[in-house]
């Protein structure tokens, strides 16, 4: 089967990409278009005294200029948190409201205080810097410990100390008594750096309004727009369901910067009414990296106990998560239920506790970005598992040996059932790949060189697909996280494939393809995905949290197990046979054991022309369904990381990443590494290169990529990948989901071989050379390289 | 960007003339650092005269021990020029390290020096190798043209038209990228010429581009990697910003002096 289940086919999109004919929401232009330009506070804390917009308003071409007050009248809803959380206490959360436009007080930097439209963008933005806004600042808190302080800047009114939740899961009497006992505790002071998502593609939106059916469709950078839908039904009150059309065509990334319903797509619909014009507004990269959703931004303390064999007794983690000024759609899941969840790792501990307090700060909001929350999960483990290895003298692939789980499924105490692993088997896989047993030869050539080398691991396992529905409701979700799909046999035989997930850059019409042409035989040529329309597609949850192949594919799936039943129906009925003798192969529909047989097309047009159909069927060939997984799905890896560190400048080569990862079925092995290579690259961007800075009055430091470093090909190895694989039990596919993993697993095990190259632990994301070498300065050398 | 009038001269006289008859004029080059400037509003011209219409602005010729490079010669073109190459591979060399492809076949050598950017590669190797500067009124010494931070001895509307550089016995130039940049954090450009030593630094002052006088000294008199230990370098006048603070900058100009050295030969 060369274009089915585990066949390495060339991504059909790419030829679109790759020749730049890909269709983006900045390539739309519509009749009567006019633009959108923002006017946004350059402080990061101020009550606003005044708008005077008379100057831009004077220009010609310019249409008109909205502020926050006006959209409040009009009955524009306030920006939603999806997850109600609750604290340890059981009073819910307190979180500040938060409006698409700034009404009386801005929060950050960057916040959006009027809109401009006018006949051309450079006009619009020339006129933005035309409206005048009289600002009285008030004082600023950036960093989340600072704001918990007494006496700290208040957000607002109705959150005491800026305190969201402090949110607690597992057992802290049960953790304590655990460390009580223990013959050895690692502690660890851990920063998550703050990251900044930086889609190559800017958010985009382009709002039509169209007032004779008092109708409108939005255009824009989203990897769900049903969910943008029905957020700006429900709760924004921009145009009931039926009345609202949303579309995201080609999208470039998202990284979940992209799930949110920002601000500005919600002010452009509003602005398009208001105008009678389409609303274009497309952020420049300055604008991004002022208002796309951050990520990370931990503080955390962590205690793991350890008997005398190694094995973990207790573990006790302390966590400040900054939500920023705003909390945005997933805030409140990220920090607590897809990383409290995750304090278990790979590993066989009874006791785990974990409390969370979520902060309020002038600062962008921060929300879930590749992996959200569970790669700050790994790294408190890893970062962990790593140091008391080396505290205790012992081997730290042996340490995590002695702690694995083994049998599943296995219920952690932090919620989560693992259905599926073999950890010694990637641990063995990874070794063996990395060569460890030849590293102490490359640490001694290295040092010849004057070169300090040192090698790191990270056991990482992530729980993805986000659902099910029931299990997520219990948690605070407010949506269901199953997703849907139809498949639509047309009368020739080809087929099409409506999904609810959309890509941004993961191939889903190739992957999808590969599934359904895997089911009944047929050419991936005669198979179209289509996605990412709510006037086309049924329904949809969209693409996050690794959850395509989990739980879109799978509906798909269910689809086609409709469409296969029907097919045999017709089949049997025509070729006068038993439907249980039906088997469906290489595109035909044969009688098993004879030379009967129907080609696929003959079945679709037998259906369409319904002339001979058994009794009471109805004709047609076109399925729906739902899917709504039974657990989350559980990846898994071990990553091995080396280093080598010029000791004079602290500049760190990665010289070699091994990255042995547990996916279960894979459906197109090149697609899943090229989602590796993404993945390990952007954590290898958070433990190296990336981190956002504010100064103390909340004023955005890296604003551009003049300071804010991502990853380039040279920062980074040629990859050594390798598989070990258990099948997912909860899906029919077997499928477990990779897209997150890479940025999960990587970031300690980068950290892990540095520290262990330079002999202190004391070094924090991202090790940049200037820390590194402020590290090797506190220890010294090591002996090796002296 | 605001609205702005473009002219394209094909004569230094036709461009001086664009200069005086516009409200306010900004001389063009490759537009690496300039259109930028434009587009986020910083700088607001009425007026661009772009100088690479300019007969002879990018040519690059030699002449005994001494090249001549065009003012609007670009960062690719002296990389791979066989003129740059023979008299200070060093230079071509530096060339060839400053930003990316895209950056390297618009800059101009040019353009970098008027703008002398404190993190620019360019200034520390002019600097270093006592390079003339000439512009259409006359010819500057590169002591006296980088005269601090994004400032030169330029007067308002004066064209670079080439900068001539002769042959050093030895040249190199380390390069310490700033991570997020590739800038210079801490660039050395070390020159062994008939009167001693230069060592010029850039990416590290506060004023721009410097010469290190501890360090001349130390190589004037023995010309080794090694003679770089025993130099002082403060970090009095060294910026600090998040990537670098002052200390870890001096720190950095030693390493990169003496890598400089060991490259030199
Ligand atoms: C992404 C990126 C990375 C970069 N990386 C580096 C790097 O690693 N190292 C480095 O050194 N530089 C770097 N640069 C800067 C680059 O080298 C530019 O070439 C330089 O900043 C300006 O040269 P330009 O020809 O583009 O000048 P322009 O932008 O056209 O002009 C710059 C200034 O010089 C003036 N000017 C230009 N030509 C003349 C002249 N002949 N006479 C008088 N005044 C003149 C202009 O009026 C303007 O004020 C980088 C730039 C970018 C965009």
């Amino acid at each position: 089967m060369s274009e089915g289940i585990g066949a390495a086919v060339k991504r059909k999109e790419d030829k679109r990409f790759i020749t730049g004919r890909g269709k983006y929401t900045d390539d739309i232009r519509m009749e009567n278009q006019a633009y959108g330009a923002f006017v946004r506070s350059p402080h990061a804390h101020a009550e606003i005294r005044g708008i005077d917009a008379t100057a831009a308003l004077a220009m010609e071409g310019v249409i008109a200029v909205h502020t926050g007050p006006e959209l409040k009248e009009d009955g524009i809803g306030d920006i939603i948190t999806g997850w109600a959380i609750h604290s340890k206490d059981g009073n819910p959360m307190n979180v500040g409201a938060w409006n698409p436009m700034a009404t009386a007080r801005v929060r950050h930097v960057g916040e959006p205080v009027a809109i401009v439209i006018a006949e051309s963008q450079a006009l619009a933005r020339l006129a933005a810097e035309a409206v005048e806004v009289d600002y009285e600042e008030l004082p600023a808190v950036a960093a989340a410990t600072r704001a918990l302080e007494d006496g700290a800047p208040l957000l607002h009114d109705n959150v005491p100390g800026n305190l969201i939740f402090d949110w607690e899961i597992g057992d802290e009497a049960a953790a304590d008594a655990g460390l009580a006992g223990a013959a050895h505790i690692t502690e660890l002071d851990i920063v998550n750096n703050r990251l900044a998502p930086n889609a190559i593609e800017p958010r985009s939106a382009i709002a039509v309004y169209n007032d004779i059916d008092d109708h409108y469709t939005l255009y824009t950078t989203s990897q769900n727009p049903h969910v943008a839908r029905l957020v700006l039904s429900a709760f924004y009150n921009v145009a009931p369901e039926h009345k609202l059309r949303v579309i995201a065509p080609d999208v470039g990334g998202g990284f979940g910067s992209k799930i949110y319903i920002y601000p500005e797509e919600i002010t452009c619909l509003w602005a398009s009414m208001k105008t009678g014009r389409s609303v274009k507004w497309t952020s420049d990269r300055s604008e991004a990296f002022m208002t796309d959703a951050h990520a990370r931004d931990h503080v955390t303390k962590a205690r793991m106990g350890f008997d005398a064999d190694g094995k973990i007794v207790g573990l006790k983690v302390n966590t400040v998560a900054n939500i920023g000024a705003y909390a945005s759609l997933f805030a409140t899941a990220t920090p607590t239920y897809l990383y409290g969840t995750l304090l278990s790792g790979q590993y066989d501990i009874t006791n785990v506790y974990c409390d969370v307090k979520a902060v309020h700060t002038n600062t962008v909001p921060v929300d879930a970005y590749r992996g959200a929350g569970r790669p700050e999960a790994t790294f408190v483990m890893e970062r962990l598992m790593e140091t008391a290895a080396r505290e205790m003298g012992m081997d730290p692939a042996e340490l995590r040996r002695r702690n694995f789980i083994t049998e599943f499924p296995h219920q952690t105490p932090v919620i989560m059932t693992y259905d599926s692993g073999d950890f010694h088997a990637l641990l063995e896989k990874g070794q063996a790949a990395a060569d460890v047993a030849g590293f102490a030869a490359r640490k001694a050539e290295a040092a010849s060189r004057g070169k300090l080398r040192g090698i790191g691991y990270s056991c990482y396992i992530e729980a993805c697909g986000i659902a099910p529905s029931k299990a997520v409701g219990s948690l605070g979700a407010g949506v269901g996280l199953w997703e849907s799909a139809e498949v639509r046999v047309n009368p020739v035989g080809t087929i099409e494939i409506l999904t609810g997930s959309h890509a941004h850059g993961q191939g889903h019409e190739t992957t999808f393809a590969q599934v359904v042409s895997d089911r009944f035989g047929l050419p991936m040529d005669n198979i179209t995905i289509v996605h990412g329309d709510t006037d086309k597609v049924q329904m949809g949850m969209g693409t996050y949290g690794s959850r395509s192949g989990a739980v879109g594919m799978n509906a798909i799936v269910k689809a086609m197990d409709k469409v296969e039943a029907k097919v045999k129906k017709i089949a049997a009925h025509t070729l006068e046979a038993s439907e249980d003798d039906i088997v469906i192969e290489d595109g035909e529909v044969k009688v098993a054991g004879t030379d009967k047989k129907m080609a696929w097309h003959e079945v679709g047009l037998a259906a369409y022309t319904a002339h001979n159909l058994p009794d009471g069927m109805e004709p047609g060939l076109k399925e729906g369904a739902f899917y709504d997984p039974t657990n989350f799905t559980f990846p898994s890896g071990t990553y091995i990381c080396e280093v080598e560190v010029d000791p004079e400048t602290g500049v760190v080569e990665i010289v070699q990443f091994t990255a042995a990862d547990d996916f279960g079925t894979v459906i197109n092995p090149m697609i899943v590494e090229g989602q590796v290579h993404g993945g390990v690259t952007q954590g290898i961007g958070q433990a190296l290169l990336e981190n956002v800075v504010y100064d103390e009055d909340g004023q955005l430091i890296t604003g551009s990529y003049m300071d804010y470093c991502m990853p380039r090909a040279d920062d980074v190895p040629s990859y050594v990948l390798e598989h070990s694989t258990t099948v997912a039990p909860s899906n029919p596919l077997g499928v477990k989901g990779c897209g997150e993993a890479g940025a999960i697993g990587s970031p300690p095990a980068v950290i892990n071989a540095i520290t262990d190259a330079i002999g202190n632990n004391n070094l924090t994301m991202p090790a940049t050379p200037q820390k590194v070498w402020a590290a090797i300065q506190e220890v010294g050398l090591p002996q090796a390289a002296e | 960007m605001y609205a702005v009038n473009y002219h394209k001269p094909a004569s230094i006289e036709d461009a001086v003339a664009a200069i005086g008859g516009a409200d306010e004029a900004k001389i063009l080059a490759g537009g690496q650092t300039l259109l930028p400037t434009m587009k986020q509003h910083l700088a607001a011209p009425s007026d661009v005269i772009d100088i690479r219409g300019i007969g002879g602005m990018t040519d690059i010729a030699v002449r005994g021990d001494t090249v001549t490079i065009g003012a609007a010669a670009t960062h690719a073109a002296v990389a791979g020029s066989n003129e740059v190459g023979s008299v200070c591979p060093a230079l071509a060399a530096l060339a060839a390290g400053i930003g990316d492809p895209a950056v390297r076949h618009m800059g101009t050598i040019g353009g970098s020096i008027a703008n002398n950017d404190p993190a620019a590669d360019y200034p520390a190797g002019l600097l270093a190798l006592g390079a003339t500067i000439v512009t259409n009124n006359r010819e500057i010494a590169a002591d006296e043209f980088f005269t601090g931070m994004f400032t030169t001895a330029l007067e308002d509307g004066e064209i670079i038209t080439a900068i001539n550089v002769s042959a050093p016995g030895k040249a190199a130039y380390a390069k310490f990228r700033n991570p997020a940049s590739r800038y210079a954090m801490v660039g050395v450009f070390v020159a062994k010429t008939g009167d001693g030593a230069r060592v010029a630094v850039t990416g590290a002052g506060e004023d721009g581009v410097f010469r290190h006088d501890g360090l001349e000294q130390a190589l004037g008199t023995n010309w080794s990697p090694d003679a770089v230990d025993a130099v002082a370098v403060s970090a009095d006048g060294l910026m600090s910003d998040i990537h670098a603070s002052a200390d870890y900058r001096a720190h950095l100009i030693k390493v990169m002096a003496k890598r400089a050295v060991a490259a030199a030969g």
